[in-house]
């Protein structure tokens, strides 16, 4: 017979009445009103944790019945096209790629330089461990700012940069490399002469006998210049010979190389702008990572006669990689699903091709997803849960590249 | 001491580097070289942690000086921004910049985000904690990490798509764009960042005092909601404000789900216009980088940047310096 039954059979009172000894005054509550209130909180628990797994089947069921009939090849190859049926995320991709490939190469060794000076290296002094504290609590304090505040700073920062180099135009401004301008002249035999513009401030070249340009094949030519009214000459002399009243336009080429300050709305400032958002995320992780590595490792190899910096990069470093990869790999998968920052410096423009060059305009997947969310139409509607599904697809397959490494990598150090 | 010292005056220093680099075979020069590269390294290492300060201090600045560019211009007075409720920056009749309009659709959100993401997060973080046997463990974080990695503007569609035509099958009084849908999903954002901290305070907790209770014949449930969670009280406290703080600053959802009419409401049926959501509007439509209402974003970057700076550092301050030692 167990205590339960007994506190049945035997209810609290008739205890009371029966007991005559010293320890009268004792109350006996039976246990079974707690048992209940546990049984209904366990209930409760397993119902909130069942709902939020309905949530998430719920999320991903109404994007997925939304968006796999859009699935098809065209998403992957298309431009952002004005016909739904022709629209794509192909330069969007392209630009994921750019921006948070370099905001990796930018992001990983100054936060874990960062993670490294606070666990590795102890403050020697006062001053010292002050200026630790301060740090630490900076950046728990930057990991909370909203990632549009950075999408602001990087909007005076790197976009005008203070407007100290000028403001960049079409004619351009600021300092730049890696880019020629030219004025394009349509010759009267349908060719284009494109002639070659030393100062871009300056309004277009006027036309004269014998000017220089460059044909499409870029070759040498002189232009010959004609008065109006002249008859034109036959033959392949047509192809160079314009009207001395030809309008020009102006274009510019740009090197892959191209650079310039201003850094403007380009790929670098996407870059720049998203390692803002995610430095402290990998400091964080980094951090957590070294401090996880046991410290008999790191005496041993003081007690071999290391120096501290020795210790970091053959000991310490190696131990903690497997930690500081999963941390890396979570922290860029937010990158690449961060959209207001972007959407703050880059704007929303029509982008039909791959960035080019480090100062090349794009846009990201999250934010072409914005994009078709905000049309009215359905059919944009549908193409944004594709593109979601494809987002999806991407950010899973970093998580799980993450937990194989964590898994594979990750051995017992104490 | 440094490597310039030892070399210049010959101390039992210097000494001692002649004789191990006799012994060693090799030259002065290697040591000298080892040294000057661990000073380097660590110049470098020190140079990397303050720029993280570098970054807080641009943000000051860049905020503070285009907000006073902002104050500077005609249209504007403190009193109208701090005293008004009518947010009216764009074209078209007189223009207003009252902050609390904004203030109070991000206050609205956040508070519909929190009603639902405090009690389920940290039941979720009790359950996951005290209860949950291996196998529910074992499916419930994986659910929430995915949920928490998912992008906010994905959450921003499952508002508008999903919850929105809910919520309007629901009850006939709600708009296409409101509070409300935004506030859901918000929720649903906030939901994991308030479990896995929580967790966390619930299991820095240390068994001792379970295992005390449970000998005095105390529930899982007596366990855990009289003895664990006040134990670990400062810890859920801070998990609170930092889920508050990550709510006010959310922009993608709001600007998708929330509307675009800057309104003092307390109406979840209604639009309402978040800090975030004015910012995102700015920037996606064609505003010329000069007007007051290109400053006016600044403005209002900077309000937001205070209150979530304010709850981030005091949750924190609120972790580190009220928790509990058992050890």
């Amino acid at each position: 017979m167990n205590l339960r039954e007994q506190t049945k059979m035997q209810s609290p009172a008739e205890f009371d009445s029966d007991s005559k000894g010293p320890l009268a005054s004792i109350q006996l509550l039976s246990g079974e009103p707690r048992r209940k209130l546990d049984a209904r909180f366990r209930g409760l628990c397993v119902t909130i944790a069942a709902v939020s797994v309905l949530v998430l089947i719920g999320l991903l069921g109404s994007i997925l019945l939304q968006g796999v009939p859009s699935l098809s090849l065209t998403l992957l190859t298309g431009g952002p096209e004005p016909d739904p049926s022709e629209a794509g995320i192909r330069p969007a991709i392209f630009g994921t790629l750019w921006v948070c490939s370099l905001c990796a190469l930018f992001t990983l060794p100054i936060g874990v330089a960062t993670a490294i000076l606070l666990e590795e290296y102890q403050p020697r002094n006062r001053y010292g461990r002050f200026i630790y504290s301060v740090i630490q609590l900076n950046i728990s304090n930057l990991a909370g700012v909203p990632s549009v505040v950075y999408g602001l700073l990087g909007l005076t920062a790197f976009v005008s940069m203070f407007g100290l180099f000028g403001s960049r135009t079409s004619q351009g401004g600021g300092l730049e490399i890696g880019v020629r301008y030219y004025d394009q002249f349509f010759s009267e035999g349908m060719r284009s002469i494109l002639v070659p513009v030393s100062d871009p401030s300056q309004p277009v070249n006027k036309l004269v006998n014998g000017m220089q340009g460059f044909d499409s094949r870029g070759n040498q030519v002189a232009i010959n210049v004609i008065p109006i009214g002249t008859p034109l000459p036959t033959g392949d002399e047509l192809r160079y010979t314009l009207y001395e009243d030809g309008e020009a336009g102006r274009i510019t080429k740009k090197a892959w190389y191209h650079f310039s300050l201003p850094l403007g709305r380009g790929v670098l400032t996407g870059a720049l702008t998203l390692m803002l958002v995610i430095l402290p995320v990998i400091i964080i992780s980094s951090q957590e990572a070294l401090r996880a590595v046991p410290s008999s490792l790191r005496d041993g190899a003081l007690g071999l006669g290391s120096t501290p910096w020795q210790v970091v990069w053959h000991v310490t470093l190696p131990s903690a990689m497997p930690g500081i990869l999963t941390g890396a790999i979570l922290a860029m998968s937010r990158a690449i699903g961060e959209t207001a920052p972007i959407l703050i410096i880059a704007g929303i423009v029509y982008i039909s091709r791959a960035p080019q060059n480090l100062m090349d305009d794009f846009t990201v997947m999250p934010l072409q997803i914005f994009n078709w969310i905000s049309r009215p139409q359905e059919e944009f509607h549908a193409i944004a849960a594709a593109g979601i599904i494809l987002l999806l697809a991407i950010l899973l397959s970093f998580n799980a590249l993450a937990v194989l490494i964590r898994q594979k990598l990750h051995k017992p150090l104490s | 001491m440094s490597s310039a010292d030892s070399l210049a005056t010959p101390t039992w220093r210097g000494d001692l580097d002649d004789r191990v680099s006799k012994y060693l075979g090799r030259s002065q020069r290697s040591l000298k070289l080892v040294r000057g590269r661990e000073t380097v390294i660590y110049v470098i290492l020190i140079a990397s942690g303050l720029f993280s300060l570098l970054i807080t201090g641009a943000i000051i600045y860049v905020l503070a000086i285009e907000t006073v560019s902002f104050f500077k211009s005609d249209e504007v007075t403190f009193a109208n921004f701090f005293g008004s409720t009518t947010w009216n920056p764009l074209l078209g009749g007189t223009k207003s910049f009252g902050i609390w309009a904004l203030i109070c659709g991000t206050m609205l959100v956040t508070a519909i985000a929190m009603s639902i993401a405090l009690p389920l997060g940290l039941i979720t973080a009790i359950y996951l904690s005290e209860y949950a046997p291996r196998r529910v463990r074992n499916v419930l974080k994986p659910v929430l990490e995915v949920l928490a990695g998912v992008p906010t503007v994905v959450y921003g569609f499952f508002a508008l798509m999903t919850i929105t035509p809910i919520l309007q099958w629901l009850h006939g009084g709600f708009s296409v764009y409101n509070a409300a849908s935004a506030g859901i999903a918000v929720g649903i954002l906030c939901l994991p960042t308030v479990c896995s901290l929580a967790e966390d305070a619930l299991q820095a907790v240390p068994r001792g005092l379970r295992e005390g209770a449970y000998g005095l014949g105390a529930t899982r449930f007596d366990v855990s909601v009289k003895v664990v969670v006040p134990a670990a009280l400062s810890g859920i406290i801070s998990a609170f404000l930092l889920a508050i703080a990550r709510a006010v600053g959310e922009t993608m959802i709001v600007a998708l789900a929330a509307g675009s009419l800057a309104q003092a409401t307390f109406d979840p049926r209604q639009q309402v216009q978040t800090m975030t959501g004015f910012m995102v509007q700015m920037a996606s439509g064609d505003v010329s980088n000069y007007g007051t209402e290109y400053y006016s974003m600044y403005a209002v970057a900077f309000t937001l940047f205070i209150m979530t700076l304010a709850l981030t550092m005091v949750g924190n301050i609120v972790r580190r310096r009220f928790r509990e030692a058992y050890e």
